[in-house]
Parts: structure tokens; C-alpha cells; sequence
């Protein structure tokens, strides 16, 4: 399983990369292993304000559905219309094809509450 | 060990739509007596698109091909965990299909429906009984509706006494229908943690004045009765809540203990589970509800009264939460479930629940130490084991389709939640000694086979109609209905 | 006993395996406190004769359009049933088997439901049908909720002449929603006032409900109210009691409704007293996330071979507990395999012939009843198989007095529709031969008889 050194992670297992204000979010190799193939994904609309710690999508398996949770607070600005017709991309792919949204942070230094690689790997070695 | 799973001639069946041929018929109505009529043009459709023409052959072997791809109860042991599929009386099918009982108009007029209403009475009395509770609705559909119409009871008794509550407690062990049902009733839920049963201690913790209700299934989903059941009711009542009863398996306790003795305010039943009405591969079942007597003025209505000399539908009641069902709910299974209750008697009734608690207990017996057993306290009706150190890759999905091949029903799998890979095994009474044993013997050679030879499980079923299903596929594009050239 | 197998000897050779001494130590962890130290209070075991003896001698005492000629509808309809529906669903494969969890071994079933879903949505004119649900009322509930989450609104607005046991069945179900339901009043030819429904109509409104038929057996203009509700946001719901008018009218879907509720009963089951009967429900492609109740999606198997699949599971309560579209668990299975033999059986042909016998039938009957002194037929928009009947004479004496004659008249309306105290709704369908309306006919015209 991967965890790229240049992203953050949250507790409930989404990725963050920021890029100046941006943040692009998806959900980790560890989330999509343990959901399963992936059937469905719900995305919020564009220009959605999304409150850090609140739930702003679903992704949906055969036999599970989870929340996604916005890791940081911002406005959506772009979202990844290719999941809605190929959500296995994010089994596939779930750093890079797989992103989900892209949103402009409320607050740039939000970022930096969250966990780094190292950190998220004893988490998930801890859940397992 | 006899193997029953064979592979016997198995006939392939189109679906209907493509045996259709124009012209075909499958029906006979009398010719017409009236003169004809017509409404106006721009009311009517054309002809409804590919819709099906065959003739009665045609229909008959479609759906007697279709049903010999089905396992049901009759065709073998079906020890599918809290659905407490045991047999289905055929006496039961006879009682049902009497023409006054089938073919009365739920609109007849009471002192036309006498038969029927004595009927539906003495059930009403018969699952008061049983279950130590006052007084039984019998209009819930199935026992997630009996839930909803017990917790609208729970929260028009709280309305009615100016209570605000707002949150119901339940079990990490309760079906995912309880949770359901609380959001449906207005209610936040609050999930509360079970060691195998529930403690006062974290009943207590939770339990404020803001708690409208606890929630329990007892016997619980891991075939454990809840011990401190007495304490917890009454701790709850002290807080001014009340406790619902999930009566899914109340088929350990018919006539050894009362849910209404032990606390309970309110519960529903299954007659489709406890009571042998069949499951007819997902329905129509039936969920009474029953109540103490404070909780009486809240039950939907009509139920049924009687004065002495004749049967009557109840008045309209000011406090009733109200209708559930169009009509009196699924009156044909209560007919029998009715012929169920009189066929046994209360002496067959207690009996059923000891043989229903020894079998499960005897499969326990004979499989502990082959497949994990997570809970150690006396099961009572079913016990759950699970998958863990199973061998070869394997889980409890391939041990439910490997026992496909042979020849069972497989239990219910990856429920409750709390057992990782849970395998909940429900053999209710109707099972003998010896079917137990062979069902036995074929867990123990898979456990062997999952060891040996794990590929006989990841490949299983093979001797079924179907190999395993892509549901992935199934989910990401969804085809839910035949479509001409599709 | 006859349904449990175990000798003396089973019994004492199981404990023993157990590693108890009695069936009494099997009960340990029940309290003493608990136990009940009795007998329960019913009746002894009776043998299969005195069983049936009993029950037959309860259900003569029932009126059943075998004993009389009966003009009983509003919700549930004497219509024919093949004989080969009963003999089908008695195949012990289909009505013993449990919800189909394990497809591999359930695929009757499975089809069986496809097959179902895909019929519903050819008579609706809809995309997609679940399984089904309990009957027309909760579904007709169940489609009212739907429509609240999709548009997140709070305002109901409810037909005065959809059926009133759908009406209270969708107020019980919404009871603690914090919804407003509203009425809409009913037009003088019978269909919903279409004037009043737009004045009600706003941008809190989630959702129209009307009967089609409605409840007076009059064809309400659904492209109408599907205009107007859809000029607001608000979705149309559509709540069909009497689907055998689908094998003539237009469908809803066609008249742009957005979500179908109706009752199967007339498809072959039989009226037993209420129930069981078995819902059906249908939505545009769009919605069918947020649909209720199980779903059967088509599916290939490990060699390629079709095959069919519980699907969407994720919308249901044992994943999505408390956040599930509904609390539904099962359907009514082998009350949908009832209807879906009864249209595989009837089919393009029967349906409609079917159709046109009820609509030529009741029409027959509203011209001869309208020429009887005393009695005046109330309404006069486009009509199915119901038709409201006046009475100058109160209705309660007349029902009674028709009841002497072997006569089930029709459903009082009082009750419901204060207005119309001294009204009834009279059904005909096809099952009514001429000589039965002619003695209806007969016995209102003869005063005491």
C-alpha cells in the first residue's frame, strides 16, 4: 500500500495535497482497499462551502457505503466528473485519476493540522 | 458422510418477455353482457409496448422452471440465523385458502365478518398471552413496519405526557431495521456497546432525561439472552423512558419467559418467523405489535373487540398514532399463524422453543472447536461463530457458497456486525438429530477443505444453477428491468 | 407432534453431546425472576380435522361474493384469478424460500422479481420498480418521504379524493417529521380542483399526491397537476388502487409523473380480508438512489452466464442503518410473483379487455341507477369502475335493506367525507354479470322488500 510523502492525511482517511490556496482531496489506498470495489460516488456541487469535519459526499462498495469528510474548510471548485461514470478509477487509482474535489481553502493554515504520511501510517497500523 | 448437493438436470428459461409472441393469449374472461363503451380518446394509451403475450403453457413451464432454481425450507435445512426459517405447515396453506376466509371484501360490514374477526380476535389474545403484554395490534405488514408502529407508540405516549426526548439507545447487536426505525420516528440514535449482552452499567451511562427509548432483541442476535434485562427496564422507566423489544427471536421462549414480565413496554412479533407462516422468498410477513395497557389508547386502529356476543372493529381513538396498512394488515398469514397456535397448543409452543434451543445449542456442540466461537455464554435459539484461523485464504463467504454445494441453505453471514466474519446458525425445532448431524459433518470437511484445499471453497458453488455473480458490476451499471434489444 | 421430529431418545443422546444433564440447564442464563411458572393459558394441541372443522365453521359466517353479489371496492377489487396462480405459488420452492440473500440458489426468485419490475415499469410508463412493498397505502407513504428528502421541502399537499386510507397511512408515517400536510379540495365533477391546488401549490411544497383513479373512480388530469407541481419543484406522486385501469389509460409516467405508488391486489390475489396484498413503486432513472425497498438488477456470473442480483443494496437499513432511504426490510414476494403471473397470463390483450369490461360494466350500472327514484349519481368527470351514488333515503337503512337481499351495495362515505353522509361508492368490475346489476337495480327501485 502507498502513501505518497507530499500529501496529508486525516483520521477518517482522505488525502489532501495543497497547491497554493487549492486543496485536491481523495481518499486513501487504505480507504479503498478496505471498502472494496467501488460502485458509486456522490460529489458535491461546484461553489459548495464545505465546513471542516462535516461529511460533503459518499462513496459507496457492494456492501458499504462511507461518508467523505471535508478535511479542511473551502469553497468547491472543481470536482471529478470521470467518477461519476468510472468510479472504479479510485480503486485503480486513488492518488492520482481518483482525486475527488478541488477546493479553495477557507484558511491556507488548515493544512497544516493534519497528519503527515509517517503519522497516518501508525494510524492505520493501529486500526489493523 | 452423504453428500446431499448433486448436480441433476437443471432446464435453462428465458425470461418472459422473450417467449412473447404476438397473437398469443394466456387468458379466458366471459364474453361481455353490456353494451360497450368507450372514454374519450386522449384518456386512453396505445398499446402497452412489448408487453408480454404468451399462452397459459407458455406461463406454467416458465415459473415451474423458474422455481426449481430456488432452495426453499422443503427442499432442505435452511439455518438462516434470526429469520428462524423452520417449517412451513401445509394445513396452514389449506386454512388460508377456505373461500370465507380468502375472498372476504375488507370493507364487509362487521356482522358480516364475524368469522374473521373471532379469527383475528383470539390471535389478538393468544399473542398477548405468549408475550405478557396487554393488548396486540395486528397491522403491521412485517416486523420492521410492527417496528415503526411500536416506537410511534413509544413517541405519542412521550408527546402525550409533554416529554421532549429526542434520542433512542441501541445495541451494537440490533438489526439495521432498529436504527432505521428510530430516524423514521423523529429520533437521534445513540449506539450503545454490548459485551455479548448489555449491562446496567452502560445502560445507565447513556440513559438521561433525554432518551425516549431503549431498543433491545432478546434473546439478542448472538442467541444470548440479555441477563440483566430486568434491571435495565426498570432502570429505564426510573428515567422515565421506555423499552422497546425487537421480537425476532422470540422463538426461544415461548412459554418459558414474557417479554411484558421481564419489563418490556412494547414489541412486535413475526409471525412469519415464530409463528411457521412461509417466507415466500421475501414476503408478505406479518408484524403484531404488542403493548402494556398505558400504551393501549396509542396502537393504530381498528383492532378487534368483542362484547360478549359479537365481534366488532374498534372505534376510531383520539390518541391512536393511526393507520399503517390501506386495510387490517396481512389477514391471510394471520390465518395461519392462527392454525399454527391452535395445531400446537401451549404445550407444543414450550416444546418448540426447548427443541429449537437444543438443536442450536447441539450444532454448538458439535462445531466448537472446528469454527471459532467468539461468545462463550448458553446459546439459547441460534449461536454465531466465525472465520477466524480458518485457513487458505478462506472466509465466511466461501463457507456459506461451499456449503451451496452440499446441499444447504447457507446461515446468515457477517451479521451481527460486532462478530468479525460472523456465521449465525439458527436450526429452529423442525430439524432432527439427523439432519443436524450431516449439516455438521459437512461444516467439518469444509473447515477441512479450507485447510487442504481452499480452492474448493473460492470456487464454490459450482454444482448451483449460477456460479458466483459479478455484484460490482450489478451496482456500477445498474439494469433493472428487461428492455427490448438491450 | 407432527412438526418436531426429536424422539425421548434424540433428546437425551443431544444433551449428553451438549454436556448437560436436562433441557431445564439449556434455560441457565434466563432468571429465575423472569420465568414464566405456568402453563400458558391457551388451548391444548387440536388434530388437523378438528382444525379445519373450526375454521370452516368460522368462515361461513363471513359474506364473500360467493355468498353475495357484491359491489364492494374502494382499495381492494373482486376480480378473476386464473386458476394457475394459485397452483404456481403453491410450488413449495418459491413460497418457502427466504428473501434471496444467496443468488447462486435463489435465482427463481431473482428472476421471478426482474421479471416483476420490469412489467411494473411498462404499466406505469416509469424507469425503474423495486421488488415491491407492503400494499398501495404504504407505498403510497413511502413515496411521499422520498420525495421530501429529493427536494429537502416540508409541505405536503394531499388529494381530498385520494383514497382516505392512503391519506391516513401517509399522515401516520409523516406523524413526526415536522411535515405540513395540506388538503386539496375536490371539484364538483369529481377530480381534484386543480384551481385550488395551484393556489396551494409554492416553493416550500415537496410533493402532490392524487389518486388515479381516484377514490370516486373518477380519472383525475394528471398532466395537469404534473404541470403545475413541476412549475414549483414540487414532485407529482401518483397513487394507483386500481391498476387494472392501466391496461386502458394513459400511463403516469407518460402524463410526467415523477414517482408511481399503487396497490397490486387486482392482479390475481385474492381480497382476504385486507391483506396480503403487495405494493408497487416506480421512479425516473434520476431518483433511483433514493428509492425504497429491495431491487433485482441483471447480472453475468463467474462463466458468463446471465444471472440476477439483490443491487443498490447500500440505500437499504442493514448497511445505511439509521441514514437508509426507509426501515423496509422484505417485500411481498410471493404476492409480486402472484401479480407477475397474472400478467404474464393476461398480457397485452387481457389486460385491456379486462379494462374495457370494468369500464363497460360500471357504465351499464351508473345508467341504470341513475334512472331510479330516490337516487342520483353525484359526480360526472371521466370514470373507471366506482362511481358515488346519492341516496335520499338514509344510506346506512338502504345498505341494510340490500343486505337482506343478498346485496353488499357499496361503501359508506360518510365517515370519510362528512359532506357526502348520504352518499356510497358502488364497484363493478368484471366478476359482476348483467343479472347482478339488474338485481341491484331491482332491489334500490323496490323499497322494503
Amino acid at each position: 500500500m502507498e502513501f505518497p510523502e507530499e500529501l496529508k492525511y486525516t483520521e477518517e482517511h482522505e488525502w489532501v495535497m495543497v497547491e497554493e490556496e487549492l486543496a485536491v482531496i481523495g481518499i486513501t489506498d487504505f480507504a479503498q482497499d478496505s471498502l472494496g470495489d467501488v460502485v458509486f460516488v456522490e460529489l458535491p456541487e461546484v461553489g459548495t462551502f464545505l465546513e471542516a469535519g462535516k461529511a460533503f459526499g459518499v462513496v459507496e462498495s457492494v456492501k458499504a457505503v462511507s461518508d467523505i469528510y471535508a478535511p479542511i474548510s473551502g469553497t468547491v471548485e472543481e470536482i471529478n466528473d470521470d467518477l461519476v461514470d468510472a468510479p472504479e478509477i479510485i480503486n485503480t487509482s486513488p492518488y492520482e485519476d481518483g482525486w475527488m474535489i478541488k477546493i479553495r481553502m477557507a484558511d491556507a493554515g488548515d493544512a497544516d493540522n493534519l497528519m503527515d504520511a509517517e503519522a497516518y501510517q501508525a494510524l492505520i497500523a493501529e486500526e489493523s | 458422510m452423504t453428500i446431499i448437493g448433486t448436480s441433476g438436470l437443471v432446464l435453462n428459461e428465458k425470461l418472459l418477455f422473450e417467449h412473447s409472441d404476438p397473437g398469443r393469449k394466456g387468458y379466458s374472461l366471459p364474453k361481455l353482457d353490456v353494451p360497450e363503451t368507450a372514454l374519450p380518446a386522449e384518456l386512453c394509451r396505445e398499446e402497452i409496448s412489448d408487453f408480454p403475450e404468451l399462452s397459459e403453457v407458455d406461463v406454467v413451464r416458465h415459473f415451474t422452471r423458474l422455481s426449481t432454481w430456488n432452495y426453499g425450507v422443503d427442499s432442505g435445512f435452511y439455518p438462516l440465523g434470526s429469520c428462524t426459517m423452520k417449517y412451513n405447515p401445509k394445513v396452514n396453506e389449506a386454512a388460508a385458502r377456505i373461500p370465507g376466509l380468502a375472498y372476504i371484501h375488507p370493507a364487509t360490514p362487521a356482522h358480516l365478518a364475524q368469522g374473521t374477526l373471532e379469527l383475528m380476535y383470539r390471535l389478538q389474545g393468544a399473542l398477548a398471552e405468549i408475550s405478557g403484554l396487554a393488548r396486540v395490534t395486528l397491522q403491521p405488514a412485517a416486523g420492521a413496519q410492527g417496528e415503526l408502529t411500536g416506537m410511534l407508540v413509544v413517541r405519542a405516549w412521550h408527546e402525550a405526557h409533554g416529554s421532549k426526548r429526542t434520542k433512542v439507545l441501541i445495541p451494537d447487536t440490533a438489526h439495521g431495521t432498529n436504527p432505521a426505525t428510530a430516524s423514521l420516528t423523529g429520533y437521534d440514535v445513540v449506539p450503545i456497546a454490548s459485551d455479548g449482552v448489555l449491562t446496567l452499567e452502560e445502560v445507565e451511562a447513556h440513559m438521561n432525561d433525554d432518551v425516549a427509548a431503549l431498543m433491545v432483541t432478546n434473546p439478542n442476535t448472538l442467541g444470548l439472552f440479555e441477563t440483566n434485562i430486568e434491571a435495565i427496564c426498570k432502570l429505564v422507566h426510573e428515567r422515565g423512558g421506555l423499552v422497546y423489544c425487537d421480537g425476532a427471536n422470540l422463538n426461544a421462549l415461548m412459554g418459558i419467559a414474557r417479554p411484558g414480565d421481564m419489563g418490556i413496554d412494547v414489541m412486535h412479533f413475526n409471525l412469519h418467523k415464530t409463528f411457521s407462516t412461509p417466507h415466500g422468498g421475501g414476503g408478505p410477513g406479518s408484524g403484531p405489535v404488542g403493548v402494556t395497557e398505558k400504551l393501549i389508547p396509542y396502537l393504530p386502529g381498528p383492532g378487534v373487540d368483542f362484547d360478549g356476543e359479537n365481534y366488532s372493529l374498534e372505534a376510531a381513538k383520539a390518541d391512536s398514532v393511526g393507520r399503517m396498512m390501506a386495510f387490517h394488515g396481512n389477514v391471510g398469514v394471520m390465518v395461519r399463524a392462527y392454525a399454527y397456535i391452535r395445531s400446537m397448543g401451549a404445550a407444543g409452543l414450550k416444546h418448540a422453543s426447548e427443541m429449537a434451543v437444543l438443536n442450536a445449542n447441539y450444532v454448538r456442540a458439535r462445531l466448537e472447536g472446528v469454527y471459532d466461537l467468539p461468545y462463550k455464554s448458553r446459546s439459547l435459539h441460534e449461536v454465531v461463530f466465525s472465520d477466524k484461523d480458518l485457513g487458505g485464504d478462506c472466509h465466511t463467504l466461501d463457507v456459506a457458497k461451499r456449503l451451496i454445494d452440499y446441499g444447504y441453505h447457507p446461515p446468515t453471514i457477517y451479521f451481527p456486525l460486532v462478530v468479525k466474519g460472523a456465521i449465525m446458525i439458527e436450526p429452529t425445532e423442525t430439524e432432527s438429530q439427523e439432519v443436524l448431524d450431516e449439516f455438521c459433518d459437512a461444516m467439518i470437511a469444509i473447515a477441512g477443505e479450507a485447510r487442504e484445499n481452499p480452492e474448493l471453497l473460492h470456487q464454490a458453488p459450482v454444482r448451483s444453477r449460477v456460479r458466483r455473480l459479478d455484484e460490482t458490476t450489478a451496482a456500477r451499471k445498474p439494469k433493472l428491468k428487461w428492455e427490448k434489444g438491450a | 407432534m407432527r412438526y418436531i421430529p426429536h424422539t425421548a431418545g434424540d433428546v437425551t443422546e443431544m444433551l449428553e453431546r451438549i454436556g448437560v444433564g436436562t433441557l431445564e440447564d439449556l434455560f441457565v442464563e434466563i432468571p429465575e425472576s423472569v420465568r414464566l411458572k405456568r402453563p400458558l393459558d391457551l388451548s391444548e394441541s387440536v388434530s388437523e380435522t378438528e382444525l379445519l372443522r373450526e375454521l370452516k365453521a368460522l368462515a361461513v359466517k363471513n359474506a364473500t361474493p360467493e355468498t353475495h353479489k357484491s359491489f364492494l371496492g374502494g382499495g381492494a377489487y373482486h376480480h378473476f384469478i386464473p386458476t394457475v396462480i394459485d397452483l404456481l405459488i403453491s410450488r413449495s420452492e418459491f413460497y418457502t424460500a427466504y428473501t434471496p440473500y444467496q443468488p447462486e440458489i435463489s435465482q427463481g426468485t431473482l428472476q421471478a422479481v426482474f421479471e416483476f419490475q420490469s412489467l411494473i415499469c411498462q404499466l406505469t410508463g416509469m424507469d425503474a420498480a423495486n421488488a415491491s412493498m407492503y400494499d398501495g397505502a404504504s407505498a403510497c407513504a413511502e413515496a411521499v418521504l422520498m420525495a421530501v428528502r429529493l427536494t429537502r421541502r416540508k409541505r405536503v399537499l394531499l388529494s381530498r379524493a385520494l383514497n382516505p386510507r392512503y391519506r391516513a397511512v401517509v399522515a401516520t408515517y409523516c406523524r413526526y417529521l415536522s411535515l405540513e400536510l395540506v388538503d386539496v379540495a375536490v371539484a364538483a365533477d369529481g377530480r381534484t380542483d386543480l384551481a385550488d391546488l395551484i393556489a396551494k401549490l409554492d416553493d416550500s411544497t415537496a410533493v402532490v399526491v392524487v389518486g388515479y383513479p381516484n377514490y370516486f373512480g373518477v380519472i383525475e388530469d394528471v398532466a395537469a397537476f404534473a404541470k403545475a407541481s413541476h412549475e414549483t419543484g414540487a414532485r407529482l406522486v401518483t397513487a394507483v388502487a386500481e391498476p387494472i385501469a392501466l391496461g386502458l389509460l394513459k400511463s403516469p409516467g407518460e402524463l410526467g409523473a415523477d414517482i408511481v405508488a399503487g396497490e397490486g391486489q387486482s392482479f390475481g390475489l385474492p381480497l382476504a380480508f385486507g391483506g396480503p396484498y403487495v405494493g408497487f413503486f416506480a421512479v425516473l432513472q434520476k431518483d433511483v438512489r433514493a428509492m425504497p425497498g429491495r431491487l433485482v438488477g441483471e447480472t453475468t456470473d463467474l462463466e458468463g452466464q446471465r444471472g440476477f442480483v439483490l443491487t443498490l443494496a447500500t440505500r437499504e437499513q442493514h448497511i445505511r442503518r439509521e441514514k437508509a432511504t426507509s426501515n423496509i426490510c422484505s417485500n411481498q414476494g410471493l404476492c409480486a410473483l402472484m401479480a407477475t403471473i397474472f400478467l404474464s397470463l393476461l398480457g397485452k390483450q387481457g389486460l385491456r379487455e379486462m379494462a374495457e369490461q370494468n369500464l363497460a360494466k360500471a357504465a351499464y350500472a351508473r345508467q341504470r341507477l341513475s334512472g331510479i327514484k330516490g337516487f342520483s349519481l353525484v359526480f360526472d368527470g371521466p370514470m373507471f369502475n366506482e362511481f358515488v351514488v346519492r341516496s335520499e333515503a338514509p344510506v346506512a337503512d338502504v345498505l341494510t335493506r340490500l343486505e337482506a337481499s343478498g346485496i353488499l351495495a357499496g361503501i359508506p362515505l360518510g365517515e370519510d367525507y362528512p359532506e357526502l353522509a348520504d352518499c356510497f361508492l358502488v364497484c363493478v368490475t368484471e366478476q359482476n354479470q348483467r343479472a347482478e346489476i339488474d338485481a341491484l337495480v331491482a332491489a334500490l327501485q323496490g323499497g322494503v322488500q
